[in-house]
Parts: structure tokens; C-alpha cells; sequence
């Protein structure tokens, strides 16, 4: 099976992370939010695992666990501030937490 | 025991040490026991010194001691030394003793001050530096008691500071004072850098050998140094903070600005003899400042209310005598008046200070009257006092000191009938204002109610310097009474005998009886205006030239008017019109910039997280743009 092209990989890589970013920025629900976020580290790890086959070394492969182990804690402190940010302002809205400001 | 004279300065500087360090938690007792005590064992040690220089004079009549280096850079090694000759002993003897009485005297007189022992650390420094200036061996040391006396008359001036206008006199008498001080100094530059030496003795010495007499630095020096001296003795043009520093305390009017601090000018002209001997316009120049002074201080005096005024423009007038007499060269003469003067000022002031203790803070001598029967010690101190500022012949010390000014003004080779005629309308004006002074305070109706709390204190510092305003005198018996110059003798060794080249012993008899009868005819016009027939005096006082009069006098001839609108005001304005200018701008430039962008940084903290996230994925946008790129 002829390896598929390290530009489609990347470009998918690519679009990914910027639906995730748009999903970042438009979203106000906090949960989509962080699975925006979810969204975007895959596509740095589909990248690093695309560049990994491309060169044909083991790193690109490293790094995805690494990303999916700070993918996993980034989740578990995110999903306990949800339920703080909750039980503070009994709502999931990102822009009602806003008293931090200048 | 002459070894032991650096303890002179050094107690009094000790005693200010522990009051001003440990004086908040002494009791009063012990303040006071601190502070007239250390003074009193500076004056004995002083007495024992003198004796001993007395009775065994050192070599060259000189004795000087050095303590330490104070400064060492290249050949410029100014000493910690003090010099003990005729001239700064009698000072000293002068200064420690006035000043341990007059401490007396405070130790009761100040008793219910809150600042009692401020006042008397106060006190203590002040006769500490004045010592130093006195005593000082060179004329950096000098400058540095010069400039110690200068501040503690500023802090005892402001002692009372919680009302204004005690702390403006302070800085009045500390800036005008300054202005002579800084003429000082640069006279001090001059001799350094063409004599190459400060000390005393080796400048005079340099100077007389290197400057032919009238050579222009010769009166540059002796001109700056007169600066200095103006500015301290209160002397024309310089003269306007004295009368305001009357907003001290009593004791302080006393020992600074009448017996001792307000004659450091004197002193220095005296110690600088020399140099003044080479430059004769300078000379000429003191004489007229002391003749013009004494006038004009003399005609303010006579029409003042408040009794410490008419005793601080009294002292102006006296200094004047004092310039006058180093002036035309008679050096020990203005010594022997400044002698004189610290015992008869210091008694006047004191008294006065028993009188307004007694009024209840009354100054008016329009609102005194008939305090004879009251305060008899008082008044009788107080009138010894007088009849030696009025020079009163025979029996007081002021008239023999006084005597011997007139006498020079005439005879010296820089003489001058005119200077002569000065001093004598000085004279008459001096007994005037002074028994204007006595009848309106001590005779008359009594009209207010009188009490205070009799005190030794109080009474035996009076009763010394009466006796000493009578006795003091006789040590200098002028060649028609008796013929004993005990007091130029002394001083022979320092200050040159005057050369008598007008007159002789007739001629000084005549002028001798015309200066009595000036001054009894001064009492005795006082006596008509002001006790006899007071209408006529009133009758004078309010006609259109009386008032006049009366105002341009009262306010000091108009000098403080004066610098205000040509010294004060100009640069009042220009200070205002300099604030906002080019430097302050950069500044106020930076400081604005600093406020805009805080405006606008501070607008884009939302407190919404996703505007945040915007701004970081714009941010590395741009930042990846730039990496590729650029």
C-alpha cells in the first residue's frame, strides 16, 4: 500500500487545528470549549505522528503519547474547574466568568 | 593649665550631645542641671585658663594647640587647632560667662516650655560653636562654629514653631545671614588660593608680606570678608532679620542676638586687622557702614512699641559703634564696647524678659507702666542697665567704652569730624529711646496686673551683670580720668594701639564733657517727652510728618519693603514662571505617554477569556507570518 502523501496528512493536520480554534473562539459553552481544545492538540499530534512516518523515526510517535498524557491531565484539572466554575455561577457560559478585568 | 583649653569648646558640645540624645526621658532637674552645668564648668576651665595665661603668658602672648587633622588632601591640611591669644581669651571669658548667666537664667525662665531640653541642647550647641568660632586657630575652622551659631540661632528662633510666623523670621534671619555667609566663603577661596594657607596667623602674615597696601586683592579679601561680617552683625545693608529674630525666646535674644553671636562680625573684623589695615577704602567702608547703622537703627529704636524690638534695633546701633571704632582703626576699642555691651544687652534683655514674664506676654510698652513699685530687682537692674547703654558718664562702663569710640572716630588718621558727629547724634538718640524705654515700662500709672513666680534664678543673673555693667568699665581709663589703659595693654599684643593724630589731652576733655552732656540731655528730653509733658511728644506724633515719620521708622526705614519688592517678589515670579519649563516637560512628556497606553492596555483586559485566546492565536499568527516570511 503506497503511503499516502505527507502534505494530505498535513493539510488535515492543519484544518483540524483550525476548526478546534474556531471552535475555541466562537463557542461559549465551556465544555465545548475544552473539546476544541482536545480537538487541536490531536491535530498537533496527527502532525508530529505524520512528520514521524515521513522520516520514518519513532519521535513523531513519542510525542503523540506525551500529548495524549497532557491531553489527559489537561482534562481532568479543566473538568474540575467546570464544576467550580458551575457551582460558582450556575451556569457553563465563559463570558459571565469575566470579573477578572482591568 | 593652659592645655586644658580645648575643654572649653568640648563640654558645652558634650552636654549638647546628651541632651539631645537622652533628653527626652531626663527629668527637668536633670535637663537643667545638664545643660547650665556644662556651661558653667566651660566658664570655670575658662577662668583657670585665663589666669594661668594671665599670670604666666606663653610665648608671643600666643598659645595654640592642635587636636588632629582634620582634612588631608594635597597641601590643603586644615587642623582641629585652637589659638588662645588677648583677643579670643577676652572673648572667650566674654562668651562662656554671659552665657553661663544667661543659662541660669533660662533654667527658671523656660521652665514650663514643653521643649525644655531642646531648648537647652539648643543652647549648648550654640555656645559650643561659638566657642569654636572663637577660638578657632584657622578660618575654615572658624567658618564651621560661624556656620554652627548661624543654625543655632535658625532653631532657636522657630523655637515657639508651631506658629508660622516664628518659623518665616527663622528663615528670614537664616537667609539674609546666608547672603553674607556666601561672600564669606568666597573671601576664604581668595585667600586660599593666592596665600595658599587658611590659618589664621600665616594669611596675615603672607598677606602683609605679599599685598602692598591698596592693592586690589587686599581689598577684594577684606571686602568679601566684610560681607560675612555685615551679614552676621546685622549691618547695613544686611541689618533686616534682627528685629524680626526678637520672635525667639527671651534667654535666646539675650545671649545671641545682643551679647554674643550678632558680635561675631566684630570679632572677625578684629582677627582679620590686618588685612583691613592693607586695604584703607575698605576700612573707610566700615566706619561709614557703622556711623550709617548706628543712625539708622537709633531713629527705628526710638519708635518702636514692643520692647524687644526697641532692644534688637538698640543692639544694631551699638554693632554700629563697634564698626565704626574698627573703622577708624581702633581695634581694642570696639573689643572693649563689645565687652561692654554683651554685659549691659544681656541685663537689658533679661529684664525685659522678667517684664514681659510678669505682663503675661505683653510686649507693648504702651500697655506697661508703674512696674518700679513692682518688680523692684527689676527695676533697678534694668536701670543700671540703661544708664550704661546711655552711656552715663562717670559711673557706667558703657560711657568709657563709648568714650573711647568718639575719641578714635576724631583723632584716628582715618578720622573724621564727620564720623565724630555720627556717633554723638547716635548718642543722643541712644539715651532717648533708651529712658523712653524705662519711663514708659517702669514709671507711670500702673495699668495691668502683675504677677510671676519669683525665682533666685532669675534675680542673681540680673544683679551679676548689673554690677558688671558698672565695674566693667574701669578696667579702660581714658588719659584725662586716671590715665589707666588697662584694657589696650592687654589687647597691645594683638590689636595695634591707635595713633592719636588729632587732638590732645585737652581736646579729649572737651569732647569728653560734650559727650556727657549729650547723654544727660538725651535723658532728660526723654524725661519732658515721655514722663513730664507726654501730650507734647503726642501732639508730635500725630501731626502729617510725625506719622510720617513715625511709619518709615517703625517699619526700619523701609529696607524690608525694599528687598520685598526688589529681591523677593522678582524672584517669587520668576520661580513660578520657570515651574513648567523645558526639562520638567521631557518628564511631564514621559509621565503623560505612560498614562495613554496604561488607558489603552487597560481597555483590552475584558476579563473574557476567549478575547484572550483571540489575541494569542492573532499573536502567533503573526508571529509564524514573520518567522516564514521575514
Amino acid at each position: 500500500m503506497p503511503a499516502l502523501p505527507m502534505e494530505h496528512g498535513l493539510l488535515l493536520a492543519a484544518l483540524l487545528f483550525a476548526l478546534g480554534l474556531l471552535g475555541v473562539l466562537v463557542r461559549r459553552n465551556v465544555i465545548f470549549i475544552l473539546m476544541s481544545i482536545e480537538i487541536m492538540l490531536n491535530a498537533a499530534g496527527l502532525a508530529f505522528v505524520v512528520a514521524g512516518s515521513r522520516w520514518s523515526q519513532a519521535d513523531g510517535q513519542v510525542m503523540f503519547i506525551l500529548i495524549l498524557a497532557v491531553a489527559a491531565a489537561e482534562v481532568s484539572v479543566g473538568l474540575a474547574l467546570v464544576l467550580q466554575l458551575y457551582r460558582r455561577l450556575q451556569t457553563l457560559d465563559v463570558d459571565a466568568a469575566s470579573k477578572m478585568r482591568g | 593649665m593652659l592645655h586644658w583649653l580645648w575643654l572649653v569648646p568640648a563640654v558645652p558640645f558634650a552636654g549638647y550631645l546628651v541632651l539631645a540624645l537622652a533628653g527626652a526621658r531626663l527629668s527637668r532637674t536633670s535637663v537643667a542641671s545638664i545643660g547650665v552645668g556644662s556651661v558653667g564648668l566651660a566658664t570655670l576651665v575658662a577662668c583657670g585658663v585665663g589666669l594661668s595665661f594671665i599670670y604666666s603668658p606663653p610665648v608671643n602672648h600666643a598659645y595654640s594647640q592642635t587636636l588632629w587633622t582634620w582634612i588631608s588632601v594635597g597641601n590643603f591640611s586644615p587642623k582641629i587647632a585652637f589659638y588662645l591669644d588677648p583677643l579670643s581669651l577676652v572673648m572667650t571669658l566674654v562668651v562662656t560667662f554671659v552665657s553661663f548667666l544667661i543659662h541660669l537664667y533660662s533654667s527658671a525662665f523656660m521652665i514650663d516650655e514643653e521643649g525644655y531640653s531642646r531648648f537647652f541642647a539648643y543652647m549648648n550647641l550654640f555656645v559650643g560653636s561659638m566657642l569654636t568660632l572663637v577660638l578657632a586657630d584657622n578660618f575654615l575652622l572658624l567658618y564651621l562654629g560661624w556656620e554652627g551659631v548661624g543654625l543655632c540661632s535658625y532653631l532657636l528662633i522657630g523655637f515657639w514653631y508651631k506658629d508660622p510666623i516664628n518659623g518665616r523670621a527663622a528663615r528670614k534671619a537664616f537667609i539674609v545671614t546666608r547672603i553674607g555667609d556666601t561672600a564669606f566663603a568666597i573671601g576664604l577661596f581668595l585667600l586660599f588660593t593666592q596665600l595658599g594657607t587658611l590659618q589664621i596667623q600665616e594669611v596675615m602674615q603672607r598677606a602683609a608680606q605679599q599685598w602692598t597696601v591698596g592693592s586690589k586683592l587686599a581689598v577684594a579679601a577684606s571686602a568679601l570678608l566684610l560681607g560675612g561680617a555685615v551679614g552676621k552683625s546685622a549691618q547695613l545693608p544686611l541689618q533686616t532679620w534682627l528685629p524680626d529674630a526678637m520672635a525667639g525666646p527671651t534667654p535666646v535674644s539675650a545671649l545671641i542676638h545682643a551679647a554674643t553671636m550678632v558680635t561675631a562680625g566684630v570679632y572677625l573684623i578684629a582677627r582679620a586687622h590686618v588685612l583691613f589695615s592693607l586695604a584703607p577704602a575698605v576700612q573707610l567702608v566700615v566706619a561709614i557702614i557703622g556711623a550709617a547703622t548706628l543712625l539708622l537703627a537709633g531713629f527705628s529704636a526710638l519708635v518702636q512699641r514692643d520692647i524687644k524690638r526697641v532692644l534688637a534695633y538698640s543692639t544694631i546701633s551699638q554693632i554700629g559703634y563697634m564698626f565704626l571704632a574698627l573703622g577708624v582703626g581702633a581695634w581694642s576699642a570696639a573689643i572693649f564696647h563689645l565687652m561692654t555691651h554683651a554685659f549691659f544687652k544681656a541685663l537689658l534683655f533679661l529684664a525685659a524678659g522678667v517684664v514681659i514674664l510678669a505682663m503675661h506676654e505683653e510686649h507693648d510698652m504702651f500697655k506697661m507702666g508703674g512696674l518700679r513699685s513692682r518688680l523692684p530687682v527689676t527695676f533697678w537692674t534694668f536701670l543700671i542697665g540703661a544708664a550704661s547703654l546711655s552711656a552715663l558718664p562717670l559711673v557706667t562702663a558703657g560711657f568709657y567704652s563709648k568714650d573711647l569710640i568718639l575719641w578714635g572716630a576724631w583723632s584716628s588718621p582715618s578720622g573724621s569730624t564727620w564720623l565724630w558727629v555720627g556717633g554723638l547724634v547716635g548718642a543722643l538718640l541712644t539715651s532717648l529711646y533708651t529712658f523712653r524705654m524705662v519711663f514708659l515700662t517702669f514709671f507711670g500709672e500702673v495699668n495691668h496686673e502683675v504677677s510671676y513666680a519669683s525665682d533666685i534664678r532669675l534675680r542673681l543673673p540680673l544683679i551679676v551683670l548689673a554690677v558688671l555693667s558698672v565695674v566693667g568699665g574701669f578696667v579702660e581709663l581714658p588719659s584725662t580720668l586716671g590715665d589707666r589703659p588697662l584694657f589696650s595693654d592687654f589687647m597691645g599684643s594683638v590689636l595695634p594701639a591707635l595713633d592719636h593724630v588729632r587732638g590732645d589731652t585737652r581736646t579729649e576733655f572737651v569732647l569728653q564733657i560734650i559727650a556727657a552732656v549729650v547723654s544727660i540731655s538725651g535723658i532728660y528730653l526723654a524725661y519732658i517727652f515721655f514722663l513730664g509733658r507726654r501730650p507734647v511728644a503726642e501732639v508730635f506724633a500725630r501731626s502729617t510728618v510725625g506719622t510720617v515719620l513715625r511709619r518709615f521708622w517703625f517699619g526700619g526705614w523701609g529696607f524690608d519693603w525694599l528687598y520685598e519688592h526688589s529681591f523677593v517678589k522678582p524672584f517669587v515670579w520668576l520661580v513660578r514662571a520657570n515651574k513648567d519649563d523645558f526639562i520638567d516637560s521631557i518628564y511631564d512628556g514621559i509621565a503623560r505617554l505612560n498614562e495613554v497606553f496604561y488607558g489603552l492596555l487597560a481597555r483590552t483586559e475584558t476579563g473574557k477569556v476567549r478575547w484572550y485566546m483571540t489575541g494569542i492565536a492573532v499573536g502567533a499568527i503573526v508571529a509564524i507570518a514573520i518567522a516564514v516570511f521575514l
